[in-house]
């Protein structure tokens, strides 16, 4: 329909240099909306999003009582007391823990399904697929009164291995499908080179495609990891004893107390929002190219 | 095309052979694990579901335990006004949340994906809230809520509304009230997964657009949304999915009340299992919820096209 000469003879007649406008009308095209289309309504959304988080930010560091709206004179006694009597130093731990294990243990089991998937044909690999498509319709909140047998049997109630298993079996269909969409975009000539190179498969696999896969595995890592870093229900099903309880278990005991320390709340919230920020900050750039390269497009 | 070109064509046998020792079972030792851990932790306790919902089980009242045949799903079609309504509300949760969802989340990705000064911090501040956690987002919103400290009173002060006011506690106002909270945390995950998609928009069409005059809109209609379709659908499809199963949010935040008001299905199977301890009727319950689940996906799927003039 449209010829290739068409976008550079249309603006010729327009502009007195032929040459330097090009670049400039193809920004316009898209890109160059009117300022204030973009700036309204972001900041109009930007006020929705960051009013919560200043309310959090008032009342963590504001003094009891007070009312005023601007967190002065700031106090930090909320967080000694949620950090110390409230044991959320020990809930903090236990949720590094999970965090951290979840975050391992999914990134290579997805990292040897994904390359299984990616680069070879085999018996049951529809099956699998097909499997892992399902399992995304399974409600892991469903399943608690029979995930709660099985780790009863398996003598893992109370200790955070159950946490960590259910959080990465949750995970890893999703992960598995990412990865492998982020291997299938490495060239397998690629590694093929490598092994005319002497090198064996694993060698040509950690030499060649891994480095290439950072941005992919960074996604789907600190998904894992911010996954059970928030997750909720299994933490409060699996731990019963408050020694190995997380940070979602501690605020929700915060919440449902018969009168709400507000500032206590509020304190927890931030220790819980703390690590999670910081990763996402971290990864934010990684997070869209990461997507763009082999999420959803299957 | 490329890839899959490249991993389709089998590229000189011989040597492809010998760098891999153990060709054929590499493969398998590769999925493995995960087959393993997904066959012990989703498999079993999906099939144990399964057969459960056809039991009396109990353990409060192991005297009644045993074989049930259909009795539960009689119970649930002809004898529970409370799954209809937890029904109906789920319903209408998950297509108000995903509904305004997709549509914030669509506008944000188009804005932040513009050229602009202060962009990467205004991507950074705007996305952040998708990191929050359900109950967080739930501690968050009961602190704005708050009748004596929230956002009510600071309204009062400058003449707007009554004192004293808490919507989490109102019939009339605590479904609005639920649905601001977890839109705030998800609209973020929309606006990153269209975003993302986004960047494979090819230029040279909006190019070829602007030579034959056509506005921004039309652009947009023509050549952006139908690039993002496919990605809309799934995005739509595993968010709905999610939005009904996920109970982290009201669990905490009105706890299925005030007077069941917002208590969704799987709320209402989890105080079933949790609180009555009727495990053989909330597995029937379970199966009931799964597979309008899967059926509406099936229809989803369908309906949408999905994967389909490309």
């Amino acid at each position: 329909m449209i010829t290739k000469e068409a976008p550079v003879a249309a603006p010729a007649p327009a502009r007195t240099t032929p040459e330097p406008p090009r670049p400039n009308k193809k920004r316009r095209a898209w890109d160059e909306a009117p300022r204030w289309q973009i700036y309204l309504p972001l900041g109009i959304y930007l006020v929705f999003t960051l009013i919560p988080f200043y309310w959090i930010l008032l009342f963590a560091l504001r003094p009891a009582g007070s009312s005023s709206l601007i967190p002065w004179p700031m106090t930090t006694v909320h967080f000694e007391k949620v950090w110390t009597d409230r044991s959320f130093g020990t809930f903090f731990y236990n949720s590094v823990l999970v965090g951290v294990a979840t975050l391992i243990m999914t990134t290579l089991v997805a990292l040897a399904g994904g390359y299984a998937l990616a680069r070879f044909d085999f018996k049951i690999k529809r099956a699998f697929m097909l499997a892992l498509l399902c399992s995304q319709f399974v409600p892991g909140a469903l399943l608690l009164v029979p995930l709660f047998e099985i780790f009863a049997e398996l003598q893992m109630i109370n200790s955070l291995g159950s946490v960590i298993i259910a959080e990465t079996v949750f995970q890893l269909p999703l992960s598995i499908i990412l990865i492998s969409n982020f291997i299938k975009n490495v060239p397998y000539s690629l590694e093929e080179a490598a092994w005319v190179d002497g090198c064996n498969r694993f060698k040509a696999f950690r030499v060649v495609v891994l480095p290439l896969l950072r941005p992919g595995l960074i996604a789907v890592g600190s998904f894992a990891f911010v996954h059970s870093w928030n997750h909720f229900l299994f933490a409060l099903m699996f731990l019963n004893n408050q020694e190995k309880q997380t940070i979602p278990v501690g605020l929700n005991t915060l919440m449902s107390a018969d009168s709400v320390d507000l500032g206590a709340l509020a304190a927890g919230g931030i220790i819980a929002a703390v690590p999670v920020v910081i990763v996402f900050a971290f990864i934010q750039k990684w997070l869209i190219t990461g997507f763009s390269a082999g999420a959803v497009k299957g | 095309m490329a890839h899959a070109a490249a991993v389709a064509k089998p590229p000189r046998p011989p040597r492809r052979r010998r760098a891999s020792a153990t060709p054929r079972r590499l493969p398998y030792l590769l999925i493995g694990p995960a087959a393993l851990l997904m066959l012990g932790f989703i498999a079993y306790p999906v099939i144990s579901v399964f057969y459960y919902s056809l039991q009396n089980y109990n353990p409060t009242k192991p005297w009644r335990n045993g074989f049930a045949g259909f009795d539960n799903f009689t119970r649930i079609f002809t004898d529970d006004p409370l799954f209809w309504d937890t029904l109906v509300f789920s319903a209408k949760w998950v297509f108000v949340e995903v509904g305004l969802q997709l549509l914030f989340g669509l506008a944000l990705a188009l804005i932040v994906n513009q050229t602009f000064v202060g962009r990467g911090l205004g991507r950074a501040l705007v996305f952040s809230p998708w990191a929050v956690s359900g109950v967080l987002t739930s501690a968050i919103w009961v602190l704005l809520y708050n009748s004596q400290t929230g956002i009510t009173r600071y309204l009062a002060d400058m003449g707007i509304g009554d004192y004293g006011v808490s919507w989490l506690s109102d019939t009339s106002t605590v479904f609005p009230a639920a649905v601001v909270a977890d839109l705030w945390r998800g609209v973020p995950f929309f606006a990153i997964l269209i975003l993302a998609d986004l960047q494979s928009v090819s230029k040279d069409l909006y190019e070829a657009a602007e030579v034959d005059g056509a506005s921004r809109f039309k652009q947009f209609w023509h050549i952006t949304l139908p690039h993002l379709k496919d990605a809309i659908i799934l995005s739509t499809l595993l968010r709905m999915v999610w939005e009904f199963n996920n109970v982290d949010l009201l669990y905490t935040l009105t706890g299925g009340g005030p007077a069941g008001e917002t208590t969704t299905l799987p709320l209402y199977i989890a105080n079933t299992s949790v609180d009555a301890h009727d495990f053989g009727y909330a597995s029937a319950l379970t199966t009931v919820a799964f597979l309008i689940l899967l059926f509406c996906s099936m229809v989803y799927l369908r309906l949408s096209k999905f994967g389909g003039e490309k």
